[in-house]
């Protein structure tokens, strides 16, 4: 129901594409990985499935882009409408400064506009703190600046504030790569059990990570600088990293380029 | 390239394989995993060869006595008296001007200065109150004329201005940068000779001159505080589905407002000294007005102007006055200063948190 289907997806910074003809579909309640070189455009393809591609002056795409059968790129469809629908968690973590733990999590109704009653809100701070295995460590001090976390924490805080609007999906862009080994450990963690009620799309330069988090795996690459990215290989994990079809997936995956 | 280049990556490939791998079955990543102890075995390696090479290869030279030191130094300190210097040289006459303004301006320093007007007054006595609350009305208006406009045109500017439209506004708010004060006068003059017939003068005119002069300093200020807001935030904001105008209203003024707090005292700061175009829209009496729509107004500028250049019989009480009505100008941008900066640490976000920091 809130599977994500892709088909002949472009997406271009102006005259430049970045991204050409790519069709898969991801599956529901499970943890695809987007892996592939530096510059493949993983990142404008995970912008383009929350259509944050398009706030990028000069952005372009064409092609179709559905959640649960609904075009997330129809005419009727309000892009605002489509980020509720589909969270994301940004590379580097990037909590409100000046605002609260609490207010943090809570910025995502509160900036709609929404009331929630007190009881209510402390509730979906607990659950949402919860389901980004943070609520432990600040559950003390749910009063304090949100930027006084650690880096793994300021991460897991994104992701509770992504959560606390209840998204289909939850798309992440490298979420680890700022953070130390035990950091990523909590998070790939968190995303064993985040697959169980969400959609999760990950893109990750760590192979091992790939390997353990995700059911299944996309192999992005270019033919060259400045040539558009392609999805070269798609399939389960376990596929795609012991029995890769393509010689280029198998050489990315062992490290011999990208 | 990115082969050599990520080597942090590849560290923590190589740490990462040290821990446990909770969401893995082993029969999944047996394949994997010898790609992986050779990407990490690959790194390693090349690592300590590389650390090798560099002192081997180069030759650096000794640290002492190689280089004439003193040469150095003497820059540095010659560099650094000069700076001193150009800052001293720039403070000095400041210093002069406050204390000439401070010790001519104590003769009237007095309340009647600030409870008076000059209604009727010959020679010695009289004050300044009309034209201290002119100077207040006529701020205070232009304010009220700028602030909306100047920072609706920098939010345009900064959060939907693309192409043509945009590099326009930014040339003519460039240019506006630019009008001498008496030409916004004449503006405002003509305009309202032609609106309401010639001669008319008022507060609200001389407002109106005077946001000529504010906006664009407004705008240009608003706009560089504005482009300070991380794009982290905007895309945080929307990406969690908030509509722009709440982004822009929730999120990035509330996170400049400190800096926007300055642009406006920048702005307030060009206009409070001005004289000629007031001089020519405002008039200038020698009792109060309360209304801001009719009539001439004194304000504290023209004030000074009118006492220097129009003396009675006893000159040195209207060049008294004069200093007085200076030395308050003076006084009225400072405060408005400290407010605004007291207002700026208030309501800026984290405000809180610095406060109990400190
Ligand atoms: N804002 C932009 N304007 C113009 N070109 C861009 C912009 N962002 C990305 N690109 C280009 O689009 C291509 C794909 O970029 P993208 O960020 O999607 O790559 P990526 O696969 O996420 O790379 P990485 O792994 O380094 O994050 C690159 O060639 C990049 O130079
Ligand atoms: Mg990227």
């Amino acid at each position: 129901m809130s599977e994500l289907a892709i088909t002949g997806f472009s997406a271009s910074y102006g005259s430049f594409r970045a991204v050409a003809d790519v069709g898969l579909t991801i599956a529901a309640r499970a943890v695809t990985a987007f892996i592939g070189p530096s510059g493949c455009g993983k990142s404008t393809l995970l912008r383009s499935i929350n259509r944050l591609h398009e706030t990028v002056p000069g952005a372009t795409v064409s092609g179709t882009v559905t959640l649960g059968g609904e075009d997330l790129y129809g005419r009727a469809v309000d892009p605002v409408e489509v980020r509720r629908r589909v969270g994301m968690v940004f590379q580097r973590p990037n909590p409100f400064p000046g605002l609260s733990i609490r207010d943090n999590v809570l910025a995502g109704v509160k900036l709609r506009r929404h009331r929630l009653a007190k009881a209510a809100a402390d509730n979906l701070v607990e659950v949402s703190l919860r389901a980004a295995n943070l609520w432990d460590e600040v559950k003390d001090r749910l009063g304090k600046s949100g930027t006084s976390l650690s880096g793994g924490q300021q991460q897991r805080l994104c992701i509770a504030r992504a959560i606390a609007v209840e998204p289909a999906v939850l798309l992440m862009d490298e979420p680890c790569s700022a953070l130390d080994p035990l950091s990523t450990l909590a998070i790939e963690d968190l995303m064993a059990s985040l697959r169980q009620d969400y959609t999760v799309v990950i893109v990750t330069h760590n192979m091992q990570q790939a390997a353990r988090i995700s059911d299944a795996t996309a192999f992005f690459s270019t033919d060259g600088p400045r040539q558009p990215g392609r999805l070269i290989e798609y399939g389960p994990t376990t596929t795609i990293f012991s029995r890769p079809a393509e010689q280029a997936t198998a050489d990315y995956i062992a490290g011999r380029f990208g | 390239m990115s082969t050599q280049a990520p080597a942090p990556d590849q560290m923590s490939l190589s740490t990462s394989a040290l821990l446990p791998t909770p969401a893995a079955a082993p029969d999944q990543t047996s394949a994997p995993a010898f790609a992986f102890a050779q990407v990490a075995m690959s790194a390693s390696s090349h690592v300590p060869a590389h650390a090798a090479a560099s002192p081997g290869g180069r030759v650096f030279p000794a640290l002492t006595g190689a280089r004439p030191a003193w040469r150095r130094r003497f820059a540095n300190r010659f560099a650094a008296i000069v700076a001193a210097a150009g800052c001293l040289a720039a403070l000095i006459p400041l210093g002069f001007l406050l204390a000439a303004v401070v010790s001519r301006g104590a003769a009237r320093f007095d309340l009647a200065f600030i409870t008076q007007t000059m209604r009727g007054v010959i020679g010695a006595g009289g004050g300044a109150l009309h034209a201290i609350v002119g100077t207040v009305f006529i701020t205070a208006a232009t304010i009220c004329f700028s602030v909306p406009l100047g920072l609706a045109a920098a939010i345009y500017l900064v959060e939907y201005g693309r192409g043509k439209l945009a590099r326009t506004v930014t040339f003519l708010v460039d240019v506006m940068t630019g009008i001498p004060s008496i030409v916004a006068g004449l503006f405002a003059y003509a305009l309202l000779s032609l609106l309401l017939g010639p001669g008319v003068r008022s507060g609200l005119a001389g407002a109106l001159a005077l946001s000529l002069l504010m906006t664009p300093v407004v705008i240009r200020a608003s706009e560089e505080m504005l482009r300070l807001v991380p794009d982290d935030l905007r895309e945080a904001a929307c990406a969690l589905g908030v509509g722009k105008h709440r982004v822009i209203t929730q999120v990035i003024l509330p996170t400049a407002l400190s800096g926007l707090v300055s642009a406006v005292m920048l702005g307030v700061a060009r206009i409070v000294g001005e004289t000629a175009p007031l001089l020519l829209v405002a008039g200038f009496t020698d009792s109060m007005n309360l209304n801001l729509a009719d009539g001439r107004m004194a304000t504290l500028p023209v004030y000074i102007y009118s006492q220097w250049q129009n003396k009675g019989l006893d000159a040195a009480a209207y060049d008294n006055r004069a200093w007085t009505a200076a030395l308050l100008l003076i006084g009225f941008v400072l405060i408005l200063n400290l407010l605004a900066r007291l207002a700026g640490r208030l309501f800026a976000p984290g405000a809180k948190r610095h406060a109990r920091a400190s």
